[in-house]
């Protein structure tokens, strides 16, 4: 609450400008607009700019946390790059941007189209809040939910054996090649409802006569979504796609509490690397240089998603 | 009609089974928390003997009244702070448009994909240095700072549509800067405030990693936090787990509910800016 009132009201002694020579006006009204963005830009600069800069300090030392930093240059990225367990976890984040992005935007725009055109009263409104509700609770909770649904005696075994599938029931997060999938069978079911709604609201918003003329015409559900909705949504599709992306880059929560990286590091993503690399390892130096790498590759896998929806867009 | 009936069945059929599986999660847990104590269920099927005793043990262990006074202390900490400082910004930028303002522009959305986990090792030892390292102000402070580049966007989009002339006539009746900010725009404002509010309260309720690593006592965390804190000491106790669990949703359960429409329209709208 400290910030509610700042000390001194930027502008209580500022009049209208007008009644100033012009050369003054002009710098009292700059002074004004930068008292007005400080508050902002100081918390921004303290809590945000400047840890970013210390990380890329940090990333150039051997550090232990506690005792003297000493100067490696960019041997940290090196090591990085080179070690299979850490570069592995950047490899494993862009497997997960396979379940957190692709499965949940391509599944999002079909079931959207579906509830669009099957589903426009009460069932659409209530599929929306349903299926938005996993967007609402906190990842850690979905984690701790999935953790116990994959689980040997978990529902998933269990509807499997119900099924007659009980030859491949198995604890789902504790095998080496099944670990990874899981932890995105987790993404898909947080993520999947997020992009489904997006992609609904966006089709009832635009224009209603593009869709009633193409079932005047008899157009079926494949040409409708593929000539009318894919084109129209591309905008909101850029969107979903930076939102996951983003979402499986910088996994944490949901891994650290469903299999904390493992078994062995098979599910390890940055995040959580970075984690155990500081905080349990004390290697501050090459923690930083995997969070700058971390932070680096987000910007370049968004940027071009930005560009690609905003273009098509205008 | 020009959808075919089939398809209109068929169709329905398939949302309503996408639903039952988006719910399946929250009964299993849910039924899981009525079997005794300490026993290992299977995840769906009702207990012989539901054990409701089980959500009273697990309030208690889970030190509930202490949990949700700390969640709601640090929401209320960080919300309003973060509207008001962020509107002011944006009112500046977006609307004063001083020299200056488009690199502060620049500068803030340079922040908008920063990944928590790129900064949270530095911040762990600022927080050491300046001793707030281990209270609630330990995520407060960061949080503000981290949600000041999607803020101040958000409410940029806002201040940058509106018309100059409300302003020009407020000041020939002499209001200063202050007061046109204060008196006209910021009440004008309360529709993109009220959304950034709630997205801003979604967040802050459900942060986790900064309460992980910079706050070590569970009843000083968010809720999120406290759950990961809950979760390492009960993981084998899988129906108290489940109770506890559902606990501490209830809350978010409750208020989405009850303001699911300003919630959804909020988030979506928050993606699509951002």
């Amino acid at each position: 609450m400290r910030m509610v009132r700042p000390e001194n009201p930027p502008a209580a002694a500022a009049r209208s400008s007008g009644a100033f020579p012009r050369g003054r006006a002009r710098r009292r009204g700059i002074a004004i607009g930068w008292l007005f963005v400080l508050p902002a830009l100081a918390m921004y600069t303290f809590f945000v700019l400047v840890p970013l800069l210390l990380s890329i300090q940090y990333s150039l030392f051997r550090w232990d946390g506690i005792g003297p930093m000493t100067w490696v240059g960019l041997k940290n990225y090196a090591t990085v790059l080179q070690v299979p367990d850490l570069l592995g976890t950047i490899l494993n984040a862009f497997k997960l941007v396979l379940f957190f992005s692709l499965v949940p935007v391509g599944l999002g725009l079909v079931v959207a189209s579906l509830m669009h055109r099957v589903a426009s009263g009460r069932l659409g409104a209530a599929a929306r809040t349903v299926l938005f509700l996993p967007q609402v609770i906190p990842l850690v909770a979905a984690g701790i939910i999935w953790g116990w649904l994959l689980a040997l005696p978990g529902l998933v075994n269990q509807v499997l054996r119900a099924l007659g599938l009980g030859g491949i029931t198995r604890a789902w997060l504790g095998e080496f090649g099944w670990a990874l999938p899981a932890v995105g069978l987790i993404g898909i079911w947080v993520l999947l409802g997020f992009c489904t709604v997006l992609l609904a609201t966006a089709m009832t918003n635009r224009d209603p006569g593009l869709y009633e003329s193409a079932r005047m015409d008899g157009a079926g559900w494949w040409r409708e979504f593929l000539s009318i909705t894919v084109p129209l949504l591309r905008h909101e599709v850029g969107v979903c796609l930076t939102v996951t992306v983003i979402a499986a880059l910088a996994a944490f929560d949901i891994v650290y509490v469903s299999t904390a990286g493992g078994p062995g590091n098979s599910t390890a993503v940055p995040g959580i690397q970075i984690y155990i690399l500081a905080f349990t390892e004390q290697r501050i130096g090459v923690a930083s240089a995997l969070a700058v790498l971390l932070m680096v590759l987000v910007l370049l896998v968004i940027l071009p998603i930005q560009r690609l929806s905003r273009e098509s867009a205008g | 009609m020009t959808v075919g009936r089939g398809e209109v069945v068929t169709g329905r059929a398939l949302l309503v089974a996408l639903m039952v599986l988006t719910l399946l999660p929250f009964v299993s847990i849910f039924t899981t928390a009525l079997y005794p104590s300490g026993t290992l269920p299977r995840g769906l099927g009702w207990p012989a003997q539901p054990q409701w005793g089980n959500f009273v043990q697990a309030f208690t262990v889970a030190n509930m009244t202490a949990l949700l006074a700390s969640s709601t202390f640090i929401v209320i900490a960080v919300v309003p702070a973060a509207l008001v400082i962020s509107t002011m910004a944006a009112f500046a930028i977006g609307l004063l448009r001083f020299p200056g303002s488009r690199a502060l522009l620049f500068l803030f959305v340079f922040g908008l994909t920063l990944p928590f986990g790129g900064i949270i090792v530095p911040l762990y030892y600022l927080e050491r240095a300046v001793r707030i390292y281990n209270t609630r102000a330990a995520i407060v402070l960061p949080l503000i700072g981290l949600y000041m580049p999607f803020a101040v966007f958000w409410m940029r989009a806002h201040f940058v549509n509106l018309s100059p002339d409300i302003s020009e006539a407020a000041r020939l009746d002499g209001a200063t800067t202050w007061e046109l900010f204060w008196r006209i725009h910021f009440p004008l404002a309360r529709a993109p405030v009220t959304s950034l509010g709630i997205l801003m309260a979604v967040w802050t309720w459900n942060q986790f990693l900064l309460a992980l690593v910079l706050v070590e006592d569970p009843t000083q965390r968010t809720m999120a936090g406290a759950l990961g804190a809950f979760q390492g000491h009960y993981a084998t106790d899988v129906p108290l787990l489940c109770a506890g669990t559902i606990l501490i949703l209830l809350p978010t359960l409750v208020i989405f509910v009850l303001f699911q429409r300003q919630i959804i329209t909020a988030l979506l709208q928050g993606a699509v800016k951002g």
